[in-house]
């Protein structure tokens, strides 16, 4: 909360950048829709996973400008979705949906 | 879900507070973006407590068919890719609005508003097929969770689109270009929000095999 | 709306010209009379207006608390019947809860955060409107059900099955999860502006870490309510799509889990805990210093055991299911983590007891609500660290004894608290004192009432009463000194005696309206910002926004250290106030009142309705929502420039929010 920002006036990204983030997103999504016709075996979940996560971040991160913009942001945000992932991952543990 | 609609409303009409745009904020961070990103980071709570019930129940499905039995793999690929590239039109709106065109604004936000339509028709004609194939409401608790999740992130999907349909309305009232930027990026970011929730359960509900 | 000239007048409110909005509806503009309430969008109008809902609310649930314990205090007894007994518990809780100690403490934030951060208003003036009037529409909506068929009876957490239609056929209960989740509308509104405010809208120089307590304990409260309220929100959609569309998410028989509700509940339930408790935590660690004349002892550690406790307060909400069968690890889990949050707490009783040691120390009514929540809590807090156990809570789960443990914690602690913020702010807020000689009758009632009700539950509990039982008979009762009949008699006439108590404080507010003192402008030689402005203060609250370089500004403008080192006083409180005013700001432009707020919270009931009875209804009250909003969007928060009287065309005007 001590920076000074340098706010709205700095938007990180080219409408060129967007485009190719944009085609990086379809190329992940392609992947990840072929994880369903091709076998990965044990490599199947853990890629499936990465990629989802890649996917998350890279649009919070860019399109939502995220990495460019106040840490304080980003702090309220992933506070949220880390402590989303805590407590319903714990809560379905004890449902022993892990095992 | 009319309650969402009014939350979500109130939420992204409160940016409409700054009738000034200059504001001298201790963080120097603007009210309306500080308060749009404590409501998403509130929203994972949201999302992550639909999801963690799907998950509960994705494999309960009683005499109902199974997730496998009823997913169209294809159809809703195309349908997420969708979704994303309605990311990048959005994105496209808010940059040109930062650069106070806001002809290229309005037709961005015009072209996502329809990629959204496009989305939620395809959820439509998908909650149809499944219906036709014995899969309702209450069919089971996959059926029940499965709905109620899905259905939540639908009737975001179209909060998103009211407020980008009003936007254009209200862009067109306005005289000074470029007024509505904190606007335009505000509703983008509950946009990106929406599509973000999707790739997750795109992953986590159809991909990933109950 | 005020416009000030320089020098600032005592008239400040001009009211602005109507400006249209959505080519129809004027802006509001009466500065008097009712409308001026309805429309405000002043934070210190809704402050009020919070608190005084909830001081309603407090009353009706302090009924049905009386209600409960006559029927216990004799056996056999006739008062209520089983069914009118669940509904009387279950909202007793529910208004306890929901409808009195969130928003009073809410009220509080609401009034004082701005004062205290040394701001005009809070970030979003409109979103507070629209969080009080959701608030007060889904308090009534939960209330109405007593006239349409009969209340929730499911209990407080409203478990499964006893949540089913089965169990619970009427209405209540539908009626309970709508309006819940309408108050949770606003509570959620409500801290994404109080957060934005605090971190936003300090004044130049209010640091994070100058910031008062009461205003900490708040923001950690609303980033709980931000990222619980979500939680119970969904597992209120699930109960609500069960018992009106038929889904079955917790219906043993389709092979749902039960413990699911269970989980939700109490991931919002546990935060929940304190979202109740800290914002009285922080009323008497404003009160604690100025009446100790002393600085808070160590205000970076109560800070930040508050933080901790917030942290922590996520991961023990399964201490409330150790009954439930979770199995051994979740058990030991959630046992330590139980034990670690007592941590926290317990640095702050020591903080406090530390604050009064050595001060010079004086007894007025709100000193003395904040000892007894320091000595009463500490009571709850200690039978909370043996719930912690997991064996000794499988014994305690569901008797009175839990009971006891609650209200020690949330009576003892929570009310002592917001009742010493009363007897404090009271000159603030109204300009007169309380009346101190009654105060402190309310006051010892209420503890005399409050540990002959709640004492005597912890022996019941353990004797093997359960919670929730709603008749004992003499032949169960038992003898000698755990005898249940006698204690559950002596229980109930502590609950007359602190009903008497709580009725005094109820005179004293008449009685001070009637001929109270008139307060002197700084009464309690007092610490902070909010003590800074006139009783009551100004609309725009500062005439000039005052710089900050101290915790506890207001004292070190009033005070200075000597050549010896001793704090002298330099300036009378009248003539720092002075200061300020010779530095007024010219033209100060407030946040306009707005009709939106609460045409946008009155179509929810409308909604709510729908949902129970017929979905058209529904339908009505979403074009409403809608309506509101597309009004709320065109209206600009504040007036244009041009828009007061008379017209402001120059530089240096002031906006906010």
């Amino acid at each position: 909360m001590t920076t000074e920002t340098h706010s709205s006036t700095e938007h990180g990204m080219s409408n060129a950048g967007y485009v190719k983030i944009a085609l990086i997103l379809a190329a992940i999504t392609a992947l990840e829709v072929a994880t369903y016709y091709v076998d990965f075996g044990p490599l199947f979940m853990p890629a499936l996973m990465i990629m989802m996560v890649v996917k998350f971040v890279v649009v919070v991160s860019y399109f939502m400008h995220l990495k460019f913009d106040n840490k304080l942001f980003t702090w309220v945000f992933y506070a949220g979705l880390f402590l989303a992932l805590g407590v319903y991952a714990v809560a379905l543990a004890t449902f022993h949906f892990f095992s | 879900m009319w309650f969402t609609l009014a939350e979500h409303a109130v939420i992204t009409a409160g940016e409409h507070d700054t009738g000034h745009g200059d504001h001298h904020t201790s963080t120097g961070l603007s009210n309306n973006k500080l308060g749009m990103w404590l409501f998403l980071g509130s929203e994972c709570l949201l999302f992550g407590g639909l999801i963690s019930t799907y998950m509960l129940y994705r494999g309960r499905v009683g005499e109902g068919p199974r997730p496998s039995q009823v997913f169209d793999i294809p159809f809703t690929s195309v349908s997420s890719f969708v979704l994303l590239m309605s990311s990048l039109t959005m994105v496209l709106a808010v940059s040109a609005a930062h650069k106070g065109d806001d002809r290229n604004t309005n037709l961005w936000v015009t072209i996502t508003a329809l990629l959204g339509a496009t989305f939620v028709g395809g959820q439509v004609y998908e909650f149809t097929a499944f219906y036709n194939e014995g899969m309702g409401f209450t069919t089971s608790l996959f059926s029940s969770s499965f709905y109620v999740l899905t259905g939540f992130h639908g009737v975001h999907v179209t909060v998103g689109i009211i407020m980008l349909m009003s936007i254009v309305g209200i862009m067109k009232r306005s005289k000074t270009p470029g007024s509505k930027a904190e606007t335009v990026e505000m509703i983008g970011l509950y946009w990106h929000f929406v599509d973000v929730v999707w790739i997750i359960i795109f992953t986590l509900i159809y991909l990933v095999p109950a | 709306m005020a416009i000030i000239e320089r020098p600032p007048s005592t008239e400040v409110a001009t009211p602005a010209t109507p400006s249209s909005s959505l080519g129809a509806l004027k802006r509001p503009v009466s500065t008097t009379g009712w409308k001026s309430w309805v429309f405000t969008v002043d934070h210190k109008k809704l402050g009020i207006m919070y608190s005084a809902t909830a001081l309603f609310f407090f009353i009706v649930g302090g009924l049905e608390a009386v209600l409960i314990r006559l029927q216990l205090a004799a056996p056999n007894g006739k008062v209520l019947n089983a069914d009118l007994y669940n509904q009387m518990f279950t909202m007793h809780a529910t208004t306890m809860v929901f409808l009195f100690v969130m928003p009073m403490a809410a009220g509080l934030a609401n009034y004082f955060i701005p004062l205290q951060i040394g701001a005009r208003d809070v970030a979003f003036p409109r979103i507070n409107a629209f969080g009080f009037w959701a608030f007060l529409f889904g308090g009534i909506f939960i209330n109405l059900s007593w006239f349409m068929g009969g209340a929730a009876d499911g209990g407080w957490f409203m478990y499964a099955p006893n949540s089913g239609p089965v169990f619970s056929p009427s209405h209540g209960i539908d009626f309970w999860t709508l309006g819940l989740q309408i108050t949770g509308i606003a509570s959620l509104t409500g801290a994404v502006n109080l957060i934005t405010t605090v971190l936003n809208m300090r004044a130049p120089g209010m640091k994070l870490m100058r910031m008062p307590i009461f205003t900490w304990m708040q923001l950690v409260v609303q980033f709980l309510l931000l990222f619980a309220v979500p939680v119970i929100t969904v597992a209120l959609f699930l109960l609500s799509f069960q018992r009106n569309f038929g889904a079955t998410f917790f219906d043993v028989a389709s092979g749902a889990d039960p413990l699911l509700w269970q989980h939700l509940f109490w991931i919002f339930g546990h935060p929940e805990v304190y979202i109740l408790i800290l914002p009285s935590f922080g009323v008497i660690s404003e009160v604690l210093p100025v009446f100790s004349r002393k600085p808070l002892f160590g205000y970076p550690f109560v800070v930040f055991s508050g933080a901790a406790i917030g942290f922590v307060g996520w991961g023990v909400w399964a201490h409330h299911m150790f009954a439930s069968g979770l199995g051994p690890v979740s058990v030991a889990v959630f046992s330590v983590a139980t034990m670690a949050i007592a941590v926290p707490t317990g640095v702050k009783v020591v903080n406090w007891t530390m604050t009064l040691w050595g001060g010079k120390l004086e007894f007025t009514v709100a000193m003395k609500f904040a000892i007894g929540l320091i000595v009463l809590f500490t009571i709850g807090g200690l039978s909370g660290v043996t719930h912690s156990v997991a064996p000794s809570d499988t014994q305690q789960t569901d008797t009175y004894y839990i009971v006891a443990h609650f209200h020690y914690v949330l009576f003892g602690g929570a009310i002592f608290g917001l009742f010493s913020g009363f007897y404090y702010w009271w000159p603030k807020v109204f300009g007169k004192l309380l009346n101190e000689k009654l105060g402190t009758w309310n006051f010892w009632l209420m503890v005399i009432g409050m540990n002959m009700t709640f004492g005597p539950m912890h022996i019941l509990g353990l004797q093997g009463q359960p919670r929730r039982m709603y008749v004992w008979t003499e032949q169960r009762a038992g003898e000698g000194f755990f005898n249940l009949g006698f204690w559950n008699t002596f229980a109930s006439i502590g609950s007359l005696i602190l009903t008497v108590g709580v009725l005094l404080f109820l005179i004293n507010i008449v009685i001070t309206a009637r001929n109270g003192k008139i307060a002197p402008l700084d009464p309690w030689n007092a610490r902070s910002l909010e003590w800074m402005t006139s009783n009551p203060p100004k609309e725009h609250n500062f005439d000039s926004i005052p710089t900050v370089s101290h915790l506890d500004e207001f004292f070190h403008r009033k005070y200075q250290e000597d050549a010896n080192g001793q704090m002298v006083q330099v300036k009378t409180a009248e003539q720092v106030l002075k200061e300020l005013e010779d530095n007024a700001d010219a033209h100060i432009h407030m946040p306009s009142p707005s009709y939106w707020p609460i045409i946008i919270a009155l179509g929810l009931p409308v909604i709510a309705f729908g949902m129970i009875y017929s979905i058209p209804i529904s339908i009505v009250g979403g074009v409403i929502v809608l309506f509101g909003v597309y009004g709320w969007a065109i209206e600009p928060s504040t007036a244009p420039d041009d828009d007061f009287d008379p017209p402001t065309t120059t530089k240096d005007v002031v906006h906010v929010g």
